[in-house]
């Protein structure tokens, strides 16, 4: 199942293990990033919390979680080089895994169609 | 509202910027190759901005001179024909109600205003006019910024003539057929030119600037990073109306004459200001650590508020996260050890002098 939000997050869950990555055109939007923080290993989050931080030249933005649950694993590969998530590997560079508590937490997400169509 | 957008914008489009709105205009925050090397490409090469959002206005008859000298700390009569000054409207406590360029020309005063004042600077002008000044809003014109140490190059590569013409300097020039009012000046520290154009064949130029291969299109977000690297003031960031020139470091700004004379507005606060020593300075703020620092993080040491981050993001030069800020006399010193407060999480800086990367004008 892959769904996005408003915040321009995806989410693609695999049983109860849910990867979250953000979308093409955020990457687009963002412009160069110059500074990736990502969460730590074992957090316990709520949905909607700002858990990871991407700062580009010009503005920080927070990722948020799509779900309540525990974090999993970070992709620090992304740390070695900030440039590796550009627009064409945006859906496949994952940020964090998640082991969620309630897959009807993603409900509210929108599917590709309704993302798409949100974005223009 | 409606965005305005300037000539270029069609050009823009062509050219795969990303557009963004910017004080009532839709400009290009970047294009395809992005802000870094956009920067990178002006510091090593040349980059050329569309700055046509920045009003142009002419101000003309024989009040001329006393009229701007009733508004700014500049002595216009020692401004002669074919020069540049950078300037400021002051208000009565001292503050800046906007920067600008004067250059005289062609017997008139010509201004470049920030975008984001025009219309705040256009009423302020109108409501100081006197019977023997004339002010005319040059809406038909553009304005491209040329800026880089190939910058000279790409005007010789045009056969335009630029002997004896150096850093704050104006002249007229001809470029296939095409009248252009060109100024030595710009806004990233570099050797540059700023390209005033009729509106309606700013296109052409931009193509035969382009058509040299030695510049890089760049946008505003590029613009901004060479501005701070290089210490330039942006107003709203570094000047507003409660911030005197001194405190900003534009001392340079007040002319002898005026400041001997004490008769600009705001004279005696800003000469008791000089006088005393301001009590905050305009400083460099480099991050210790991989995370920028943003506008309005404030600045601490042992947990005492020292200072406020103004214009806070990235030097693509020094590749490391660099900002402009205020922080109080004690603790301007460059070295100095800072604590940003920056939301969630506290990083260190250390305070720099300006200009973070040095100017390079060319002086002749």
């Amino acid at each position: 199942m892959l769904k996005f939000s408003e915040d321009h997050e995806w989410a693609k869950l695999d049983n109860d293990s849910c990867s979250v990555g953000i979308s093409p055109h955020a990457v687009e939007q963002l412009g160069d990033i110059v500074f990736i923080e990502l969460p730590e290993i074992g957090t316990k989050v709520d949905k909607g919390d700002a858990v990871a931080v991407f700062e580009s030249v010009k503005a920080a933005s927070d990722i948020y979680s799509p779900a309540a649950g525990e974090i999993t694993e970070v992709n620090s590969a992304l740390l070695d080089d900030l440039t590796s998530i550009t627009p064409e590997s945006a859906m496949e560079n994952w940020i964090f895994k998640l082991k969620i508590n309630d897959a009807s937490d993603l409900e509210t997400l929108m599917d590709e169609g309704a993302y798409t169509a949100l974005i223009g | 509202m409606d965005l305005k957008r300037t000539p270029l914008y069609d050009f823009h489009i062509a050219n795969g910027a990303r557009m963004v709105p910017f004080a009532g205009w839709d400009m290009p925050v970047q294009y395809s190759t992005g802000i870094k090397a956009e920067h990178l490409a002006t510091r090593n090469g040349a980059g050329l901005f569309d700055v046509s959002h920045m009003a142009q206005i002419e101000i003309s008859g024989t009040g001329a001179n006393a009229f701007l000298e009733r508004l700014t700390p500049t002595n216009l009569s020692a401004l002669s024909e074919g020069k540049v000054r950078y300037s400021l409207f002051l208000n009565d406590t001292g503050g800046v109600l906007d920067d600008l360029m004067i250059t005289r020309l062609g017997g008139h005063l010509h201004l470049v205003v920030n975008a984001g004042r025009t219309s705040h600077d256009i009423t302020h002008l109108r409501q100081n006019l006197d019977a023997n000044t004339h002010i005319n809003l040059k809406e038909d014109r553009a304005l491209l910024a040329l800026q880089g140490p190939d910058a000279a190059q790409v005007l010789n590569n045009l056969d335009l003539d630029l002997n004896g013409f150096h850093f704050m300097d104006a002249r007229r020039f001809d470029l296939a057929g095409i009248p252009l009012v060109i100024t030595r000046s710009g806004y990233t520290g570099e050797d540059g030119f700023e390209v005033s154009i009729p509106g309606e064949s700013a296109t052409i130029i931009a193509e035969r600037f382009l058509s040299t291969k030695k510049i890089t299109l760049a946008g505003l977000g590029a613009r901004d990073t060479l501005r701070l690297e290089a210490g330039l003031p942006l107003w709203g960031h570094e000047l507003d109306e409660t911030i005197t020139p001194t405190t900003a470091g534009l001392t340079f700004a007040l002319s002898k004459k005026r400041r001997d004379a004490a008769d600009f507005p705001g004279a005696k606060i800003i000469l008791d200001e000089l006088a005393r020593g301001p009590t905050r300075h305009l400083v460099g703020l480099l991050a210790n650590g991989a995370r920028p620092v943003r506008d309005g993080v404030l600045l601490k040491q042992d947990g005492k508020d020292v200072g406020i981050v103004t214009s806070g993001g990235f030097s693509p030069s020094l590749n490391r996260p660099a900002a402009l800020g205020f922080v109080d006399g004690s603790y301007a010193e460059a070295g100095t050890q800072l604590t940003a407060a920056t939301k969630g999480k506290e990083t260190q800086v250390t305070v720099a002098k300006l200009p973070l990367v040095k100017h390079r004008y060319f002086r002749g």
